[in-house]
Formats: C-alpha cells, sequence, structure tokens
C-alpha cells in the first residue's frame, strides 16, 4: 500500500485530471499536463480516470512498492524498467513487492505519466489530487516528491491482478506468477509516445487575432519559435520574430485556458499550460487545440516549434474523434482483461 | 453582448464593452449573467468564470451538441435574463483590517509625493473608499477591486519585487488588492492585512468573489502583532 521514492529525480509530482469548479476563486485547472496520457495511462491498469498517477519530468526516477502493483506510462522518449525488463511506453507491467521501477533520462521529450494499480492515495484537496505547486497545496504535502518520501497507494484487488496475468497462468491455474510480466497488448503509440520530431502545433485563431500585423499574423504561421529556458509548468515561453501589434492599447483581464498563446509587449509569445494563471491581460494571439497539448506538454529549452492553423470546427472533430477512439479502446481492453 | 471562442473547449461572453466607463453597472451584468448561466445547467458546461466584463464558459467538447447549438442556447438564456431587466446581485460586504505601518508599506512614499499628499492624508482615503472586486485571479484568492480614489492611482513597479510577504496591501494602476500569499509581485505596497484571505479547506476557498464590497479599516501596529500572535 506504499511506494518508495528511492531517487525523485528532477521534477515528479502526483497528478490527476486536475482541478475544476474554483476558477472563480482564482485557482489554476492544473493536473496531468498531458490529461489524456494519464487517462490512457490510468486504463491499462484498470483505474478509473480520476485515479492519480505520478508526472515525472526528465526522469531519473527510481520507485519500489511494498505491495505487487500494475504499472503504465505513456510520454516522451523514455527508458523504463521493471528490474531489468524494459517497459515500453503503453504496456501494462507488474511490478513485484520490492522489485525496483526506474525511468532514465530521456532521449527526446520531457515528461512521463505514470499510472499505479489502485492510485496514489493522497488526500482530495478541493475535489482533486493534483499537486497545485505554485499554490502548494494539493498532491503530497504540497510539493514535488523528495528522495526519501513514502507516498500512500490505494487499494488495488487481487482479481484486478488476476486479470492482468491469467493469461500466462490460466492453463496452470496458478495466479502466483513470477513478475516482472508485461502486456502483449499496448495502447496506441501515437497517444502513448507523444515526442514528434517536427513539433507543429496546430492552433485556431484568438479572441485578439486581428488586434496583430499581417506580418505577425504570417510569422505565426511559417517561422519556427525556440522554447527558452524559463519555461515551466505553468508556460512554454517562445523566441522567434517579435509578434508587432497594430494597437497598443492594454486589455482588461480576461480568462485564460491551456493552450492559449498570449504575447506581451516584448513581442515573445507564451503558451500556457496546465498551471496557467486562470486570468490575463496579453492579447490572445491563438489556442493550441486540445488535441495538440499532449505535444506542447514534451516541449523543452532549444526545442523548436511551429504553429499551423485550424478550423474551429476541424479542432472539435478532431477533439470528439479522439474521445470516442478513447471509449473504444477502454471496452477494447476490458475484453483483454475479461 | 459578444460571444467568443477561447480555445476548442471553452468560449467568452463579452457582457459589457467599456467596464470602466461604469464598474458597479458592468459588475452587475456580468453578475446577473453569471447567474443566469448557472441556474440554466445547460448540459457540457463545466464552469463559470467572471473577469470584468467576461464570464468564460468551459465546457466538455465531447458532452455538447455542437458548438454552434451551444452558442445559441446561451445568447437565448443571457437575452431571456436581459428582458427581465437589472436584478438585485448579492454583493456581500466584507472588512478588512490594515496595518499601514511603515514596515508593511514601503511605497506609501512614494504614492504620497506623487499624489501630492501627506502620508497619512493617503491612508485616510485608502482606508475611506468603498471597494468592489472586479474579478478574483493572478495568484488564487488575490482580489482586484475597484473603487480606489483617482489621485492615489500608481503605475506598477517597473521591476516587480521577488517576494512580496502574504497580507500585502498594494495599489496597481487604479486598482487595489490584497496578496493572499507570499509571492513575487509589482504593486505598490502600502500595508498589510492579518486576516486570512484564502484556505483550501474552505468552500470556495477565497473570501471575497466577484462583485463583493471591500472596506479597510486601519488598525495599529499592535492589533495587527495581536491578530498574528
Amino acid at each position: 500500500m506504499k511506494l518508495f521514492v528511492r531517487s525523485a529525480g528532477f521534477l515528479v509530482s502526483v497528478q490527476d485530471l486536475g482541478r475544476p469548479g474554483y476558477r472563480q476563486s482564482g485557482i489554476s485547472i492544473g493536473g496531468a499536463l498531458n490529461l489524456h496520457a494519464l487517462r490512457v495511462a490510468n486504463a491499462l491498469v484498470g483505474n478509473d480516470d480520476l485515479f492519480a498517477g505520478l508526472e515525472a519530468t526528465l526522469g531519473n526516477l527510481r520507485l519500489r512498492f511494498d505491495d505487487r502493483r500494475v504499472v503504465a506510462w505513456c510520454g516522451g522518449e523514455f527508458t523504463v524498467r521493471i528490474g531489468n525488463d524494459n517497459l515500453p511506453p503503453g504496456h501494462a507491467g507488474v511490478v513485484a513487492e520490492g522489485e525496483e521501477l526506474t525511468m532514465a533520462a530521456p532521449n527526446a521529450g520531457a515528461r512521463a505519466w505514470l499510472a499505479i494499480s489502485g492510485g496514489i492515495d493522497v488526500p482530495l484537496v478541493l475535489g482533486s489530487r493534483s499537486t497545485d505547486l505554485r499554490g502548494q497545496f494539493g498532491g503530497y504535502e504540497g510539493r514535488a516528491l523528495r528522495d526519501g518520501d513514502v507516498i500512500p497507494l490505494g487499494t488495488t484487488s487481487r482479481l484486478k491482478e488476476r486479470r492482468f496475468t491469467n493469461r500466462r497462468t490460466d492453463k496452470s491455474g496458478d495466479f502466483e506468477i513470477a513478475a516482472p510480466w508485461i502486456s502483449e497488448w499496448s495502447a496506441p503509440t501515437t497517444w502513448t509516445a507523444t515526442t514528434r520530431g517536427d513539433r507543429v502545433l496546430r492552433i485556431v485563431r484568438g479572441a485578439n487575432w486581428d488586434r496583430f500585423t499581417s506580418e505577425a499574423q504570417m510569422s505565426l504561421l511559417t517561422t519556427p519559435f525556440t522554447v527558452m529556458p524559463d519555461s515551466d509548468r505553468m508556460a512554454a515561453r517562445l523566441e522567434g520574430p517579435a509578434l508587432p501589434r497594430l494597437d497598443s492599447s492594454d486589455l482588461l483581464s480576461e480568462a485564460v485556458v491551456p493552450g492559449t498563446l498570449q504575447v506581451p509587449p516584448n513581442g515573445k509569445p507564451i503558451l500556457l499550460l496546465g498551471d496557467c494563471q486562470t486570468i490575463g491581460g496579453y492579447p490572445k494571439i491563438a489556442h493550441v487545440i486540445t488535441v495538440d497539448l499532449p505535444i506542447a506538454a514534451q516541449l523543452w529549452p532549444g526545442n523548436f516549434v511551429r504553429f499551423h492553423e485550424v478550423s474551429l470546427a476541424e479542432a472539435q472533430d478532431l477533439l470528439r474523434e479522439r474521445e470516442e477512439d478513447f471509449a473504444r479502446f477502454r471496452v477494447g481492453l476490458s475484453l483483454q482483461m475479461s | 453582448m459578444r460571444i467568443e471562442p477561447l480555445g476548442d473547449s471553452a468560449l467568452l461572453v463579452r457582457i459589457v464593452d467599456d467596464f470602466a466607463r461604469d464598474p458597479e453597472a458592468s459588475l452587475n451584468a456580468v453578475l446577473g449573467a453569471l447567474r443566469s448561466l448557472e441556474s440554466a445547467a445547460i448540459p457540457g458546461v463545466t464552469e463559470l468564470a467572471p473577469a470584468y466584463a467576461t464570464v468564460a464558459i468551459f465546457f466538455d467538447a465531447a458532452r455538447i451538441e455542437s458548438f454552434d447549438a451551444l452558442e445559441t442556447t446561451i445568447g437565448k438564456i443571457l437575452h431571456a435574463s436581459s428582458l427581465e431587466g437589472e436584478s438585485e446581485v448579492e454583493a456581500p460586504w466584507h472588512e478588512i483590517p490594515v496595518c499601514y505601518d511603515r514596515e508593511f508599506a514601503p511605497d506609501l512614499g512614494d504614492i504620497a509625493r506623487a499624489a501630492g499628499l501627506d502620508e497619512s492624508e493617503v491612508i485616510r482615503r485608502h482606508s475611506g473608499a468603498a471597494y468592489r472586486v472586479n474579478c478574483v485571479g493572478f495568484i488564487a484568492g488575490f482580489p482586484f477591486m475597484s473603487g480606489l480614489p483617482p489621485e492615489l492611482a500608481t503605475p506598477r513597479r517597473a521591476a516587480p519585487r521577488k517576494e512580496v510577504p502574504a497580507g500585502s496591501v498594494g495599489i496597481g494602476g487604479a486598482q487595489t488588492g490584497v496578496y493572499p500569499r507570499s509571492t513575487p509581485g509589482g504593486w505598490n505596497l502600502i500595508g498589510r492585512t492579518p486576516m486570512r484571505l484564502f484556505d483550501v479547506q474552505w468552500n470556495p476557498p477565497a473570501i471575497l468573489q466577484a462583485g463583493d464590497r471591500v472596506r479597510f479599516r486601519q488598525i495599529s501596529r499592535e492589533e495587527f502583532e495581536a491578530c498574528t500572535r
């Protein structure tokens, strides 16, 4: 029922699907920067959507458990091992009691989402187990994990584990198997490996698109931007050609969302991510569409990123399509496990 | 009123065009729209949040009929509520004790000089005015308030402070506000309150909500210390 953090790596935090419902009090939505990846990982280990997992940044993570758990992960190009065995992204694997789960530094991408059967059992704060790092609440003691932390896990049913392991053991009728066991089936790679070489983010126009010069609009759609070092869970700060405005009048603050591409007076766009503020006063030139936020969550300083415009209808169709695919995936998964 | 997309999973309803011309009436219109939308409980809508002239509507794109249908529904609800005329908007009063002690007010001198007033007069005017919360944000529980006497309006500091202590009361442009916790910040600091404004154990976690009314009451350093002990 416990997770031992042998090495916490660079930045690991407890995250779930975020904390909606409190924007009126100024509380960020937060949650996994790639919500879909966490949902897929949770589904792979037999958890509900709402279970909390871990978001690891840049790896260097070593974990142990005091009982047997099923784990799965999605994200950048990491090497994850159970003992000496490789656990590819989107596959479920069984970690035996005392065995070590390791995640090395990535070859590409920045973040990974790890689900553990039973979920991370930290208290709900305002309806969520997500860590609000800036507000210092939620998650485990409102902070990133440290070496030596012992994190409570939820109950996991014996039956559930049996479902995961029976393909190999049902002939003998013996469900005690020698871990590790890694599933042959997996989730679609577009969901589980979100690091793309080309890094093109699709956007829809923002409310203030027309406040920018036609050169600025053209630059946004044709020129690569570089991700700057002061990027974090709140935002990826970008540098490229300046994006000048037609008029410099100030705007009243209004709602911003993860994916909003806002441009402060210095002309350098800021791509907001999950931990972004609830409101902002900078003009919004565009928004990265929801289905491409998983790619945005992998951006790391030095990366190049390009933008490609799509229509709002297309963005919403893509999102609806992905949700339908996910619903089918869940059904398929339950067939695999039954 | 205008409805604009805010990415592919949210909408922004612009209730008034010129908020600053009449913040009081603008806020009432925005909060009236918020209440109408809340009570309509539109399927697929997950959250509503007001800020100045706008109400943001967050929805689950997989659960709504279509974007256009949602827009039409919202338009109808707001049209119906606007026909009902200006409804009484509930706006509770809060009194926030503030100690304007020199140690808590590193920018009081600059504000007084710029306004051509004594520091004590700045304090008298700041604590004598009636304020209203325009919106809550920047950090959780931070209230942006209108009602500041115009002569006290001061642009934000060119270089933000690396750390503003929790409870700091500041002036940013034509607004005043209170930092619910320590954070980097660029407002001009003129005092500090011992009152807690935000706690995740409360519901809602922020005491001050958009539309609420606020008065500041000057307290001595002794009172401040007694409250924080």
